[in-house]
């Protein structure tokens, strides 16, 4: 033992070997490590399981079930008049294209000698997307020198044969669907076998707008991914500047009184208020009373931006902050500005943290859904925006609201869908923490 | 009066550059510095020495109104440059801070290369038309600094990457380089060996000829060494100013005394 007597010589103890104390002290280290190891490893291992299953069930979605097979685009249905004339064409209805692609999927089948045996006209038809003739007809319409042709399309199948293919449908659930049939599955097989069902990879699921209950096959996040851009740009573009302004102004310029206080007290409150309340205002101010367009991304950047705000406020007022005085000293000791004190020293010096806060707000601010859905980007948009900045007043969604109007859905096939757009949102966050590093690689200084 | 029978016994007849008179300083509710007079005149080394925690530092700070980074700080009191109040609300610190010039007691070079360190005063005041010109400014302060030998190579290096003395130097390279014509150092060659402070002590004696130097140091070899006017503070009060050697040899207040005796401090 070491323990001391007073005023007696310490007795002579030995580096070598641990005492009791020792070890209590070493035992208690050693429990603090595993307690770290067990909750890193539960939180990874909480990641992995979800990412697994956001993969698992989304992956899926980046391929479709298509049919290739040739369409011959007889002038007699098409363009009756013989004239080639858009206007009298566009009187030809989706029906008819419809009817053009029934006997064009017929023919091949018997070309092919595919037997439809136990399948009817109609199930056959039931095949392929209800989406198939409206984008067809689109096709000619854009070049009507097609008319008269036969040409090599790949038909978007029907979502229940998409299903099958992704092992969603069986045949035990098709005998209760009255959208598909055993029979229909088996000739789906044949037609795998003949090579004109297939599932290619997807590009329709990034660039088409979303589609109706009865088309699942057919939705993709095209305006919803157009949305959640067009809304980054505008957040970044508000906030940074007047986030690193405010900052700088509070940090380095403002006096330090009840009033400063007040606002410093005031911004971290703000960065507390839960989302929604940020989207009851944009609905009070920016649409009912500014009257900006309802559903479009200026208003949803604008209600995204107060709420991101805050958080790059108090991101780059820390890191600011984080600059040490001597610098402010040495550079306002020979004569600078305050000003140039604070362009030529304390940003660059602060510009590492200023831009993992405004990041970290970008992202959060991505993946914001409440406010969204309160001033109406969870509508139903049929159309592209338009390009910036006009495009930016036009109606459009974002991608987590896409997400969550998805999985309200009742067909099982936009399950599949909103894991695949919650893995594009997950890609869009990747992209943008790359930048965020690649940027503050850029910036830091290795002194 | 005391300041003018001071200025009686200097012996050539230099004009005052800077003229403090009953300069107070409170850091919230304590009282730094109290009723400080003192005449920095032109062409002349002074010297402050005390105690540590005596004001030194402070002092030195009110003349290029470093103090008003301080939010604690409140300075009272005249200070005059040149006949000018440097406290008066016309004054821009800015102007005031490019001629009256500071070396701070810790080292603080900017997070830059050497060259920028040095070049970073001409450059923002336009005090070279040129980078040839420039050139020969970083050069010429660095010499001066006593630095150029050990850095010549590696102008490009970080500023923060030199050693604590060699940091020193450049710092007091970087504040030659705005060209001031008061320059203030406080404790300039804590952090020097004595070959670099030889050196240092003889750049201060160059300057001289040019501008006005303060000099705070707890070396009184020193400040015997480098300085005309020595000023002893102690607790916050001035409590002897006057010619150096006669400080030294022949100390008016008890306390002076028995500091420079080392009895104090
Ligand atoms: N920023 C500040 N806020 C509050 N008090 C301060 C501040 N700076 C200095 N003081 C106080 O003012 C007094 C004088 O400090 P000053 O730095 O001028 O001493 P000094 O003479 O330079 O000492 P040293 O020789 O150790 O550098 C000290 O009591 C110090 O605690
Ligand atoms: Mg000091």
């Amino acid at each position: 033992m070491t323990d001391f007597i007073a005023g007696a010589a310490a007795p002579k103890t030995s580096i070598l070997g641990v005492s009791a104390k020792m070890r209590r002290r070493n035992a208690a280290e050693t429990r603090f490590k595993a307690y770290g190891i067990f909750a890193i490893t539960l939180s990874l291992s909480v990641l992995a399981l979800m990412l697994w299953t956001i993969f698992s069930d989304g992956l899926s979605a980046f391929r479709q079930a298509k049919m290739t097979f040739p369409i011959t685009l007889t002038a007699e249905v098409l363009d009756p008049k013989g004239n080639l004339n858009r206007d009298e064409m566009a009187k030809i209805t989706t029906v008819g294209y419809g009817k053009l692609l029934a006997q064009a999927f017929e023919a091949e089948l018997k070309a092919k000698g595919i037997s439809t045996e136990g399948v009817s006209a109609k199930e056959l038809g039931a095949l392929l997307s209800k989406d198939a003739p409206g984008v067809l007809r689109a096709e000619v319409l854009a070049n009507p020198s097609m008319v008269g042709t036969t040409q090599n399309r790949s038909i978007l199948a029907s979502g229940r044969v998409d299903g099958y293919l992704k092992g969603r449908v069986t045949r035990e659930t098709a005998e209760r669907d009255n959208q598909i049939s055993p029979a229909m599955l088996d000739l789906a097989d044949r037609l795998v076998a003949a090579g004109i069902l297939s599932a290619p990879f997807n590009t329709r699921f990034l660039t088409s707008p979303d589609a109706s209950d009865q088309r699942p096959e057919a939705a993709g996040l095209g305006v919803a991914m157009i949305g959640s851009a067009y809304m980054m740009i505008l957040v970044a573009l508000i906030c940074v500047p007047i986030g690193v302004a405010a900052s700088i102004y509070l940090e380095e310029f403002a006096p330090k009184n009840r009033i400063t206080d007040i606002i410093e007290v005031n911004i971290s409150n703000l960065a507390a208020v839960p989302s929604i309340v940020f989207g009851i205002l944009g609905l009070a101010v920016f649409i009912n009373f500014a009257e900006l367009p309802q559903s479009s991304p200026i208003v949803g950047a604008l209600v995204l931006s107060l709420m991101t705000l805050p958080t790059i406020i108090i991101a780059t007022r820390a890191a600011i902050r984080a600059v040490p005085p001597s610098i402010r000293d040495a550079a306002l000791g020979i004569g600078a500005s305050k000003m140039q004190t604070v362009v030529h020293h304390v940003l660059p010096l602060a510009m590492p943290g200023i831009l993992t806060g405004a990041i970290l707000g970008l992202a959060t601010a991505l993946g914001e859904t409440a406010p969204l859905l309160l001033i109406g980007m969870v509508a139903f948009v049929d159309n592209y925006p338009a390009p910036p900045m006009e495009g930016m007043f036009d109606p459009a969604t974002a991608l987590p609201v896409q997400v969550y109007s998805w999985v309200t859905r009742s067909d099982p096939a936009f399950v599949e869908r909103s894991s695949g757009a919650i893995i594009v949102l997950l890609g869009f966050l990747f992209v943008m923490n790359v930048t965020a590093i690649i940027l503050r690689r850029k910036f830091e200084r290795r002194w | 009066m005391k300041d003018q029978q001071i200025e009686e016994r200097a012996v050539t007849a230099h004009t005052p550059r800077i003229t403090a008179r009953k300069v107070n300083v409170h850091y919230g509710t304590s009282h730094a510095l109290k009723d400080v007079d003192v005449d920095i005149l032109a062409n002349t080394v002074t010297a402050f020495i005390g105690p540590s925690g005596c004001g030194k530092s402070t002092f030195l700070r009110c003349l290029n109104r470093m103090n008003d980074t301080v939010a604690s700080a409140k300075v009272t009191g005249e200070i005059l440059l040149d006949g000018e109040n440097i406290y008066d609300p016309r004054v821009d610190p800015v102007r005031l801070r490019a001629k009256v010039g500071m070396v701070f007691q810790k080292p603080n070079p900017f997070p830059k290369s050497i060259y920028d360190n040095v070049a970073y005063g001409p450059k923002i005041h336009g005090l070279t038309r040129n980078k040839a010109e420039l050139d020969e400014v970083v050069e010429s302060c660095l010499r001066k600094a006593a630095l150029w030998n050990e850095v010549k190579d590696r102008l490009d290096a970080p500023g923060t990457g030199l050693s604590g003395g060699q940091q020193q130097r450049l710092c007091i390279a970087r504040a030659v380089a705005t060209a001031p014509e008061v320059l203030l150092m406080d404790e300039p060659c804590s952090a020097l060996d004595p070959i670099a402070t030889a050196q240092v002590e003889e750049l201060i004696d160059e300057l001289r000829s040019q501008f006005s130097v303060v000099i705070v140091t707890h070396s009184m070899q020193q400040a015997a060494r480098v300085s005309q006017k020595t000023a002893f503070f102690h607790l916050g009060n001035l409590v002897e100013f006057g010619k150096t050697e006669d400080l030294f040899t022949n100390p008016k207040d008890p306390r002076t005394e028995s500091y420079i005796t080392g009895r104090i401090g």
